[in-house]
């Protein structure tokens, strides 16, 4: 299974793809369409049951967004609390016609964030222990 | 709407802050105290209680120190709306003829630094928490990030609110911050979360506060002021409102549990926004109250951005709102903090609010609570 998608996701049925093309594990409700991050079992919207499995789409916008500046208490964090903190982006992304995804953001300089930036998943380490990868956006660059 | 008229009628409150060696049960018990004896009756007079804290232990508690008299107590923990949710409990008890007299209590006691909440406890995965996005802050920070945006709320603004908070608290004994703070120290204040910086951010806190109840005529009969409750709403969130501790929202928008609470709170009381003399709203930090003053209907959305400039939200303006300091000055203790909003409310009606009472009428108050995963509690009080 490791080797199928290269990397070893922070927790099991949040991200598929491979490391080279992530992809955010959501469900979609089969009765009213509502799309939902992680998976659920059941529609928040409509109630249904009737809820399969999706793989969200890899690019959207920048919808709102911040900067982690103190290191979070642990637990639950697992990163780096004291001197060796370094500040991280966190935003929604806009996934058209899908859901808004909160998500880490591989930019921390606020000059370079701004709302409607176009944004593409990708894979960080996560904090704490090396070894799982987490997901994040990541800025598109101009004409990517 | 209930024939029957709610009243308060005893107010108690044990000083904001941080108190080593006094344990967060005591402070509920010395405000207690203080809101019977405000009413001039006796704890065995009291034949409904609710109250709770997030994390200083059960309200129940308290009465193996205030007196074993049997009294039917209820144990309320439901995050920052706490102090709402054992007050809608009370108004509900009285209103159905179940109990004439009743005390609320709210009361907490938290270590410095920024909630932790773990996970689990909310129903989301604990890599939530282990990747760093499990962070109230982070939440309004982003909440009112895109608020800005669509509404034209500018950075200075955001300063303005916590200027007031800091300037109120100094006229405010109870408060915690009593030092006045000019909107360039709070711009310049260490950055937490984009674009809100240190001291727009309120701490959490410790702090104890106690409210008496009481229904028709004993109302009259305990109060020489009478301020009546009017109404007390309180809602969870719907789908399609953006609320903290979400892995992702929806696509489609749909009115914050704030907006709901407090159109049905007016509803009720059958008196409107346009009615409220003084005004107590969530202000976690400055974005909240800028958001909280528009989703509760006092103004339109991004009105706020020429009333706080205008100075129409202090205690000389128009529309005076946290007029105590708010949690900004107070701290957050969590479930002192909506009975806080309300203590504050009924003094200023009452006309006893010393240096900071409101200069012009006052006949009509609102408050207004928000807190964790989606939930709001709003009062409309009048004389």
């Amino acid at each position: 299974m490791l080797e199928e998608r290269e990397f070893l996701p922070v927790a099991e049925g949040l991200i598929a793809g491979t490391a080279g093309e992530p992809a955010l594990v959501g469900s979609a409700c089969d009765r009213c369409g509502t799309v939902t991050f992680p998976r659920q079992e059941s529609c928040p919207r409509c109630m249904s049951e009737d809820v399969q499995e999706r793989l969200l789409g890899r690019q959207g916008t920048l919808w709102t967004w911040t900067v982690q500046c103190f290191p979070p208490k642990s637990p639950p964090y697992r990163g780096s609390p004291g001197e060796n903190f370094e500040p991280y982006g966190v935003g929604y992304v806009e996934l058209p016609g899908e859901v808004r995804v909160e998500a880490r953001l591989t930019e921390s300089e606020p000059e370079r964030l701004r709302i409607g930036l176009p944004m593409e998943l990708t894979l960080i380490p996560a904090p704490g222990p090396p070894g799982a990868m987490t997901y994040a956006f990541r800025p598109l660059e101009k004409g990517e | 709407m209930s024939d029957v008229e709610v009243g308060i009628v005893g107010l108690g409150i044990h000083p904001f802050g941080r108190h080593e060696g006094v344990t967060g049960l005591q402070m509920a018990a010395l405000a207690a105290r203080r809101a019977l004896d405000d009413a001039g009756i006796r704890w065995s007079d009291v034949d409904f209680a609710a109250g709770g804290s997030d994390s200083a232990g059960n309200a129940d508690t308290s009465v193996s120190v205030l007196g074993l008299t049997g009294v039917p107590f209820i144990n309320v923990e439901n995050g920052c709306a706490t102090g709402g949710s054992a007050l809608t409990t009370a108004h509900a008890m009285l209103t159905a003829g179940s109990a004439e007299i009743a005390l609320v209590v709210g009361f907490d006691k938290h270590p410095p630094g920024a909630f932790n909440p773990l996970p689990e406890e909310w129903g989301l995965g604990a890599w939530y928490g282990e990747t760093g996005l499990m962070l109230t802050t982070q939440f309004f920070a982003m909440k009112i990030q895109r608020y800005m945006a669509e509404h034209g709320i500018s950075a200075s603004t955001l300063a303005k609110v916590a200027a007031k908070a800091f300037a109120n608290g100094s006229r405010n004994p109870n408060a915690w911050r009593r030092k006045p703070l000019s909107e360039d120290e709070i711009l310049a204040s260490k950055m937490v979360n984009p674009p809100l910086t240190q001291f727009m951010f309120c701490s959490p806190g410790e702090g104890a506060v106690a409210l008496v109840l009481a229904r028709g005529s004993r109302i009259k009969e305990l109060s020489r002021a009478p301020v009546y409750l009017r109404s007390v709403a309180f809602r969870t969130r719907r789908f399609g409102s953006f609320e903290v501790f979400s892995p992702s929202v929806p696509l489609e928008a749909a009115p914050s549990p704030t907006a709901e609470a407090a159109a049905a709170a007016f509803e009720q009381a059958g008196i409107g926004p346009e009615d409220v003399d003084v005004a107590q709203l969530q202000d976690t930090e400055s974005g909240a109250e800028v958001m909280h003053l528009a989703e509760s209907g006092l103004c339109e959305h991004g009105e706020q951005e020429s009333l706080i400039q205008s100075g129409a939200t202090r205690i000389s303006g128009r529309l005076p709102v946290n007029t105590d300091g708010g949690c900004l000055a107070c701290g957050e203790p969590i479930g002192a903090s909506g009975l806080r909003q309300v203590h504050e409310v009924v003094l200023q009606l009452r006309g006893e609010a010393g240096e900071r009472q409101i200069p012009g009428p006052c006949r009509v108050g609102f408050t207004q609570v928000y807190g964790a995963p989606g939930v709001s509690a709003c009062t409309v009080l009048s004389v």
